[in-house]
């Protein structure tokens, strides 16, 4: 068993975790938090991307030591309480999700993506979530929410 | 029109704010204390006899609780219909597709119980198999199951008018050859179930089921116990399309025969390789397509010899192959059809439902040798379909096509208009036709589909409308929304049927100990069926309020009106309360103490008739027009799409961002199987059981979506709806393919149409 500390959702956690545990294992079996999915466990889907030192990864990808000492946001720690993010409250007005089994990897590929292009052109958006698969929706009401999130957060600053 | 206050009106989805906080619960995110992990192992063959299975060594693997194999389900087996049934949860005596499951063990861990799996000796004798359906349908061919004569699992022959008498008057016939591709689903959620088995008798799976209502008497069957001690309970589903999650799974036998035996809950979930290897994928079918016309472009007759390929079991099969011929003479006048159609079993993973299903296969050979003749004949794309077009039935009056399935509205007509008027299409030959490499093209297909489809068996959706003294509502049906949004609209339906507002209504997923028993989500039924019961469990519950209020105010139950929330006297408006001070009057003094509105649906409810094809498949039909440009590196092959235009007939919309997302992303998914999507196998084998290698559409890959609608107002659905989940993923693969043709000159009439096809067609057309 190794020894790990990593941040998640602004909480620090000391953990044990066996050397082939995944940052995907930590989070939903150790941590509980169930809100970041499984697909493929390969790295292929991005159902599991959360965000690592401000960049979106593959969580299945990444070895839990590896994540040691790191800051993790994963879908639970983006709403303030009852108030969604606005990335999430532009998904649920623009009709960005139908299953939502994609919803929480793609919603932090856009939060990676707007945190560094706050304005970001429609072809920046759809690089911006290029390797998260949706089967539902063809993309195109997820686009319209990442641009509605985009200009709803200029407008707050 | 009626004024709404809810239907028709642009509303986020019920289950939005928990499936973006990451809150809703999926099956896998489902643990109980003490729980073990079960996995499976797969067979190595695609056909072989199992001699022997010695578990003896992972037995004594530390962590390892119990394992079993096919012979400990008692030889019971599963199937479609009661002559259908040839499935069992494990291989018994033998296996015929490769990764088909032969063991299950259940372990403290999943590293543990695949460790197990890896200690299993299965004694194998290979026996030669059998790929490819039309080899297999021949004499001689390897025997997929001993009893089945030339491997046909399914065969429909059906003749309506007389094809050979149209064929011979017709100024042109034309004979082709078309092949549907492997296409699956492609959700991201693999199928997951965790189950508890009660010694007292009773089980309690929590299950990715679609149609939750199969596995619940799947697992009554099979565990020889009671329905009433079954319990489905229903988390999120993370998408469904039909097929896999349609079906009970060798995961979910064994998970509950070995939470059975070790008295400890089991979690079973697949993982995405065991999914693409063995999902229950749409069938592959090769259509022989025979088509008349007279000089002037009208349809004479269409013979369609499908031959499909089944797989190893029968599965939901007879229906795939009644919707791949019932809905032919749809939506264009077809006064001749004949139809010869034969699933057969292979030695590949088994051939089911996909969305679409059926019609897809037979729709798209029909556009393209439709379009192909046209241009024979010199008639415009557009031209030829609106002569051949089904018209709109004036309002109490029915068509009735030659097999008789019958129409209320059809929207075909107007469908193709709006799109012809669309700058895509009308501007095309102002579009640039060449830069550089790339050839552009626009093509464009007019197609239909069922809604509210029927079933063998049980048909009837139902709903209960609970009042809570406050005002606030259950809204308790067997429905599944497996991601469609059929718990939003059936939401809205209740909302306005009651006049309350949208957030007062709490949809209660399924739980089989509680919810009505329900057929499932397929064939587009939900919004249609499970709607009308919505609508009819409000209209009864609101009776009892009415009459409440009605006696509260000394007036006549009919001179009060409920309205977003506000309850009046129609003529006085002084007498007015709010909906949750009717509520406590009517639950503490009304009629009873307990407000409850039941209903159940009535359309719909004759049998399939598989034998002639003669009737409806569905409750009504939706109708769709698509444009689509494409441009095509002459060099390379490579496909661009940029754009889609889609017109639909789906009645009146109800939940317009839920239709519009469902239209959306069928038409992405159409996509996927035009260009991209296709199952490499060789001998049994996937040779593509990744998303890496079997090719979905991405974010980069798909076109900019413009939707119109049609509205239509269908008096078989409620509020006038029809189906708007599936008509776009059957007008997407002909609008792409002739959009191709008119950018490379090329017919392709194989699926997917890939940059390797391409290539070798343009290097043969040129040496032409």
């Amino acid at each position: 068993m190794k020894q790990v500390k990593l941040t998640v959702n602004g909480t620090l956690h000391e953990l044990s975790v066996k050397p082939w545990e995944t940052l995907l294992d930590v989070i939903r079996e150790h941590l509980g938090l169930t809100g970041t999915k499984v697909g493929c466990g390969l790295g292929e889907c991005g159902a599991c991307t959360v965000i690592m030192d401000g960049k979106a990864v593959n969580s299945c990808l990444v070895l839990a030591v590896e994540a040691d000492g790191k800051q993790i946001t994963t879908i639970e720690g983006l709403a303030d309480g009852d108030k969604l993010h606005p990335i999430q409250e532009a998904f649920v007005q623009q009709g960005g999700l139908q299953c939502g089994f994609c919803t929480p990897g793609m919603i932090m590929s856009a939060k990676a993506l707007l945190d560094e292009t706050p304005n970001p052109t429609e072809e920046e958006i759809r690089r911006g979530i290029a390797g998260n698969f949706c089967r539902c929706t063809g993309y195109t009401k997820i686009i319209e929410s990442i641009k509605a999130a985009a200009k709803n957060m200029q407008g707050v600053k | 029109m009626p004024e709404y206050s809810v239907i028709g009106k642009p509303m986020p989805r019920v289950d939005a704010r928990v499936k973006v906080t990451g809150q809703a619960k999926y099956a896998a995110d489902y643990s109980l204390p003490g729980m073990l992990w079960c996995k499976l192992l797969r067979s190595p063959h695609p056909h072989a006899r199992i001699l022997g299975i010695d578990t003896s060594r992972a037995e004594r693997l530390p962590g390892v609780k119990a394992i079993v194999t096919g012979k400990d389900f008692g030889g019971w087996t599963w199937g479609w219909m009661p002559a259908t049934r040839d499935e069992p949860p494990l291989a018994v005596d033998k296996v015929r597709y490769m990764a088909e499951a032969v063991a299950g063990v259940a372990a403290i861990d999943e590293d543990a119980a695949e460790e197990a799996c890896e200690l299993i000796r299965v004694d194998y004798e290979e026996l030669p198999g059998v790929f490819e359906a039309e080899e297999a349908m021949k004499e001689g061919a390897p025997k997929v199951h001993d009893y089945v004569q030339n491997n046909i699992s399914v065969e429909y022959h059906w003749n309506f008018g007389d094809v050979e008498k149209a064929f011979a008057e017709s100024d042109i016939v034309r004979e082709d050859r078309f092949r549907t591709s492997r296409a699956t689903h492609g959700y991201l959620e693999p199928p997951a179930i965790l189950a508890s088995y009660d010694p007292s008798g009773y089980i309690t799976v929590w299950a990715a089921k679609q149609s939750p209502y199969f596995p619940y008497r799947h697992l009554a069957a099979c565990f020889k116990l009671p329905l009433s001690r079954i319990r489905v309970i229903q988390p999120f589903i993370g998408g469904g399309f039909g097929g896999t999650k349609n079906d009970s799974l060798a995961g979910d036998f064994c998970a509950v025969l070995l939470s059975k035996l070790t008295g400890r809950p089991v979690k079973y979930v697949e993982s995405m390789e065991e999914e693409l290897t063995t999902s229950r994928r749409r069938h592959s079918m090769v259509v022989y397509s025979k088509m008349g016309a007279k000089r002037d472009g009208t349809l004479t007759a269409i013979q369609h010899r499908v031959i499909a390929d089944g797989g190893g079991y029968t599965a939901i099969g007879p229906l795939t192959m009644y919707l791949a011929g019932f809905a032919t003479p749809l939506p264009y006048k077809l006064p001749n059809f004949k139809y010869d159609a034969y699933r057969v079993f292979t030695n590949n993973p088994i051939g089911a439902a996909m969305r679409g299903h059926g019609i897809t296969h037979s729709r798209f050979a029909a556009e393209i040798q439709m379009e192909m003749i046209a241009e024979e004949l010199g008639i415009g794309p557009v031209e030829m379909r609106m002569r051949n077009a089904i018209d709109n039935p004036k309002p109490g009056t029915i068509y009735e096509a030659v097999n008789k399935v019958t129409l209320k509205t059809c929207g075909i007509k107007e469908c193709l208009q709006k799109v012809a008027e669309d700058p895509l299409w009308r501007d095309r030959d102002k579009m640039p036709r060449k830069e550089g490499n790339i050839s552009w093209g626009v093509g464009l297909s007019g197609t239909s589909y069922l809604g509210g489809a029927r079933q063998m068996g049980h048909q009837s959706c139902a709903a209960v409308v609970r009042i809570c003294e406050d005002g606030t509502v259950n809204l308790i049906t067997g429905a599944t929304d497996c991601g469609q949004g059929s718990d939003t609209v059936l939401c809205m339906i209740a909302a306005e049927e009651l006049g309350v507002k949208l957030e007062d209504i709490d949809l209660k997923r399924v739980d089989t100990a509680y919810t009505p028993v329900d057929p499932g989500s397929y064939g587009s039924r939900v919004t249609i069926l499970a709607g009308q019961a919505t609508q009819k469990a409000a209209r009864e519950a609101k009776k009892q309020l009415l009459e409440a209020a009605a006696k509260t105010w000394q007036v006549k139950p009919e001179e009060v009106e409920i309205r977003e929330g506000q309850v009046f006297v129609k003529s006085d408006r002084q007498k007015s309360m709010p909906f949750g001070k009717l509520a406590r009057i009517a639950c503490y003094s009304g009629t009873g103490a307990v407000i409850l509105g039941t209903g159940y649906s009535s359309y719909g409810i004759e049998p399939l008739d598989l034998t002639t094809g003669i009737g409806n498949g569905g409750t009504s039909y939706s109708f769709t027009s698509q444009s689509a440009r494409v441009g095509i590196d002459m060099e390379t092959g490579k496909i661009t799409i940029t754009d889609f235009v889609i017109a639909s007939d789906c009645g009146r919309l109800l939940s317009p961002i839920t239709a519009e997302g469902q239209i959306e992303g069928g038409a992405v998914q159409g996509l996927g199987q035009t260009v991209y999507e296709d199952f490499m196998m060789d001998k049994g084998k996937t040779l593509n059981p990744t998303f890496l290698d079997y090719k979905m559409p991405l974010s980069m890959d798909v076109p900019g979506v413009k939707l119109i609608d049609v509205e239509t107002n269908d008096p078989d659905g409620p509020f006038g709806a029809k189906e708007a989940s599936e008509g776009s993923i059957v007008s997407a693969p002909p609008a792409v393919i002739s959009a191709i043709h008119d950018a490379t000159g090329v017919w392709f009439k194989e699926l997917p149409v890939t940059p390797e096809k391409i290539i070798r067609a343009l290097k043969l057309s040129s040496r032409a």
